[in-house]
Order: structure tokens, then C-alpha cells, then sequence
């Protein structure tokens, strides 16, 4: 969900598209934001899984402090995926989707 | 002692780049202050970043600018007063003899401040209720950062729960964004400015007083939220992908907390915070705090409240000395106390006095 038009701000101006990897699917994202705002425009809600009772969580503040947005990058688990900014190439896994290699289930 | 860490001495360090922090640090270089200012984040200006709305108040603290605008220019002053930036350098660790762990983009390193002021701000609290762990429940904040930073729609279908400023503008913002919105206030009347309220109104934006949220559920994120009725009992189930909770804030006390600061609880001011006297000291001798970190208030004041912790820091450093200290800081003395004035502010005005950080007035 791409805000395409705002009275304030403008956001049509054109930012270079990149592509990264969620669960092996190729996906398109905005070079220089972060890697919740790609996934949250890509129609992702649940990022992860909590370690418990493997219940669903997604981003709460988008600041960097509650850790409800984290993701396994690169083969890194539990990466704040509000702070993180998305570059080409990189690997995206989140568990319980289709190609999950389980690195992160509880 | 011996670290594995690069070790650096320096003047000054302020750690966070929001509106607290930059005034900090130009009103410290001003003063002829050597600066460091640390900032976690790629971009300065902290949560006025996603503030696409013009504030109020007065000229000196960008009244009629809009809050992105106003970070652009604090940031600017900052370089010019020969303020050193490091972006993406988050303070990870503070130690009982006033030294820092920074994580900078090359590695570990300590720091070791003469003068610390500490402005790292605050975070959005989250209320409890069946389901608010769901993808799709978050800070009103939040919701801003994704669609005024990111232009990133939140949800299409809001409940934007609280109706003080921040869930009033956020309301407002959502539906610049495209979003529907339904704002739910457990109280009789609106938290927040009527002005925001009636912008609101204009746009049909139901208001629902007296209204508990009882829950939220879906299978993998928000697909509906129950609100009761507190007079009624009557119960409703709105379909919603996205609730937004907009009911305070509370300050960033880990570093002073790491640091030994002496902590004081007053809830109007958002709970837990350093106890701080009327030139931001904290209890620690070359600690200071400001800005939301110190107490939750607003962005005027936190700008002050960073150049009060500043003059205070430059004159005890020897940096400006005598009337000409005195003098700026009566002034910006003066001017928070004006800022705090009205009834708004008078609870948190009085809880700042009580800790000994105002000047009690007759």
C-alpha cells in the first residue's frame, strides 16, 4: 500500500527501485528506506513469530525500540528490520511462509 | 584499566539528534563548546522528522514550520556551529564512571565525556488488551513514521485509540494518507486542541467518548477490533486492519539508568525519569538530561530545556562565565517558564517544580 497521492508531501518523485529476497521470492523495494517499509508496502503484516507461544508479531514503533519487527537477514536472526535499510540482493526470511527454512520458529 | 575498545576523550557529547539534542549541541559550540553529537538513526531530527503538520507557538521554536523543516534547520545550525554529527551511532552502553559504548559503523568504541547531556527522548506506551500483540496494533507514532517517512500506508481502515494532540493529528495525517478513521477516547471529552478535533469533525470522522477497546482479532494481523460502550455495555465489532494507539509516551531512561542516575516516578510527565534540577543536572556531577528523556512535554520545550542543559554544561565547564552565563541561562529560564504557562501544561508544570527543576513561582 504505496501512498501515491498527498496534499503535503510527494513521494511520486521517482526513487530507484531495487530487488531483495523474502523467502526466495524476488521482491521490489525503494532504495534507502527501511526494510519494515518495504515488507509492510509489499502487503507483509507478520514478521515474525513470537518465541514462546509462536504467536504472530509486526512492527509496533518503527523506532527501533520494541523488537517486534525482527527478521532474519542474511543468515542473521533477529535483525530490527525498522532500522535496517534494504539493499539489493539481500535475503529476507520469515518464518511460516512459503520457502521457510525454519531458522526462526520458536 | 584495559579495553579492547578505541578510547576518545571529548567535551561535549550529546546523545540524540532530536529537537532536545540539536539545541543542545548548537547552543554548546555556540558557547564555544567542543560538540559531539550521537545520533542512532541515518537522519537528524528525531520524531519532528515525521511531523508534517506547521507548529504552533511562538517564531524561536519554528512556529509555522512544519516539523521536518524545523529538523532541517536545527540540523543545519548545528553543522555551521561546527557541531560534529555521527549519524547511525547508537549509545549501547553507559558506564558508573561516565563512559560510553558506542556501536559506530566500523565497530565497538568508548567514549569519555567530560560534560554528557543525554536527549534521547521517548517511546509510545502500548495498552494491554486481548490481541494488541497483533501485526497491525501500533504506536500512533508509528503509523507516522511509516507514512510520512516511508509513504507507507498503515492500514485503510483505522481505530485510532486516545484523542489527545498526537492521536488527533495522526487521525488527521492518516486521512491526508488515504485511510479511514474512527477515533475511540475513553474519557467524556477529547484529550487533545479542539482546533484538531474540529478538523476532524469537518472531515466526518466519527468520535467515539466513553468507548473501552476490548480487543482486536485475526488470524495473522488486525481484521476487527471490539469496542464497548461504557454507559450502554453494548459491545461493536468494527472491521479494522489497523489500530493505532495513541495513549502516551513515555521518556528513554536506559542510559541514564546505566549511568546511575537517581530516578523519579510522576506520571503526568510519563513515569520513570531522571530527577533533574532547574539546570537539567541530573545527580550524577556532568550529567544532564533534556527534552521528552527528561519528562514528556513538547517540542518547544524540549528545545529549550537543551539549550538550558547546554549554557549549564558551558558554564560549568568555564566556557562562558559570570552576567554573561547567568544571563542566558535566567533567560532560557524564563522562556520554558512561559512555554509551560496556560492550563494545559499546569500539571506537568507543577510536577517539574516539585522535583526541583523549575523555579517555584509566588
Amino acid at each position: 500500500m504505496r501512498i501515491e497521492e498527498h496534499p503535503i508531501l510527494d513521494f511520486s518523485i521517482p526513487r530507484r527501485e531495487i530487488e531483495f529476497f523474502l523467502n526466495g521470492r524476488p521482491c521490489r523495494a525503494r532504495e534507502g528506506e527501511t526494510l519494515a517499509a518495504a515488507l509492510w508496502a509489499l502487503g507483509v503484516r507478520r514478521f515474525g513469530l513470537s518465541r514462546k507461544k509462536g504467536e504472530p508479531r509486526g512492527p509496533f514503533c518503527f523506532i527501533g525500540r520494541c523488537h517486534d519487527c525482527e527478521v532474519n537477514v542474511d543468515g542473521r536472526p533477529r535483525v530490527k528490520a525498522c532500522m535496517t535499510e534494504v539493499r539489493p540482493g539481500m535475503r529476507v526470511e520469515i518464518p511460516g511462509e512459503e520457502g521457510d527454512d525454519d531458522t526462526l520458529s520458536p | 584499566m584495559m579495553t579492547p575498545y578505541p578510547l576518545e576523550e571529548r567535551e561535549l557529547v550529546v546523545v540524540g539528534a532530536g529537537p532536545a539534542g540539536m539545541c543542545a549541541a548548537r547552543m554548546a559550540a555556540d558557547c564555544g563548546m567542543d560538540v559531539l553529537l550521537l545520533e542512532e538513526d541515518a537522519r537528524c531530527g528525531g520524531q519532528l522528522n515525521k511531523q508534517i503538520h506547521k507548529f504552533f507557538g511562538s517564531q524561536e521554536h519554528g512556529a509555522g514550520k512544519r516539523g521536518f523543516e524545523i529538523a532541517r534547520d536545527l540540523e543545519g545550525a548545528c553543522r555551521s556551529a561546527g557541531v560534529e554529527i555521527r549519524n547511525k551511532n547508537p549509545v549501547i552502553g553507559g558506564f558508573g564512571d561516565g563512559r560510553l559504548l558506542v556501536r559506530g559503523e566500523e565497530g565497538l568504541y568508548l567514549l569519555e565525556p567530560h560534560a554528557l547531556i543525554v536527549a534521547a527522548g521517548a517511546q509510545e506506551k502500548p495498552l494491554a488488551f486481548p490481541g494488541w500483540t497483533l501485526p497491525g496494533v501500533m504506536g500512533a507514532g508509528a503509523a507516522q513514521t511509516l507514512m510520512n517517512l516511508n509513504g507507507v500506508l498503515p492500514g485503510r481502515r483505522v481505530v485510532m485509540v486516545g484523542s489527545g494532540n498526537v492521536g488527533l493529528i495522526v487521525s488527521y495525517q492518516l486521512i491526508q494518507a488515504g485511510a479511514v478513521v474512527a477515533v475511540v477516547e475513553i474519557g467524556e471529552k477529547p484529550g487533545g486542541y479542539q482546533v484538531h478535533v474540529n478538523r476532524l469533525l469537518a472531515l466526518g470522522v466519527p468520535f467515539l467518548y466513553r468507548h473501552e477497546v476490548l480487543g482486536a482479532e485475526g488470524a495473522n494481523s488486525v481484521e476487527a477490533v471490539f469496542l464497548r460502550d461504557l454507559e450502554s455495555g453494548k459491545v461493536r465489532r468494527i472491521k479494522a486492519d489497523c489500530v493505532c494507539l495513541a495513549v502516551g509516551m513515555s521518556p528513554l531512561v536506559e542510559l541514564p539508568i546505566m549511568l546511575g542516575c537517581g530516578m523519579a516516578y510522576r506520571d503526568c510527565l510519563g513515569g520513570w525519569l531522571p530527577r533533574h534540577d532547574r539546570e537539567m543536572r541530573t545527580t550524577i556531577p556532568g550529567i544532564w538530561v533534556a527534552g521528552d528523556g527528561s519528562g514528556v512535554e513538547e517540542a518547544s520545550v524540549a528545545m529549550e530545556e537543551g539549550r538550558l542543559a547546554a549554557a549549564s554544561a558551558a558554564r560549568d565547564a568555564g566556557r562562558i562565565k559570570g552576567k554573561r552565563a547567568e544571563g542566558l541561562i535566567g533567560e532560557i529560564q524564563a522562556r520554558l517558564c512561559e512555554l509551560r504557562g496556560g492550563p494545559y501544561n499546569w500539571e506537568r508544570r507543577q510536577a517539574k517544580e516539585d522535583l526541583g527543576s523549575v523555579t517555584r513561582t509566588a
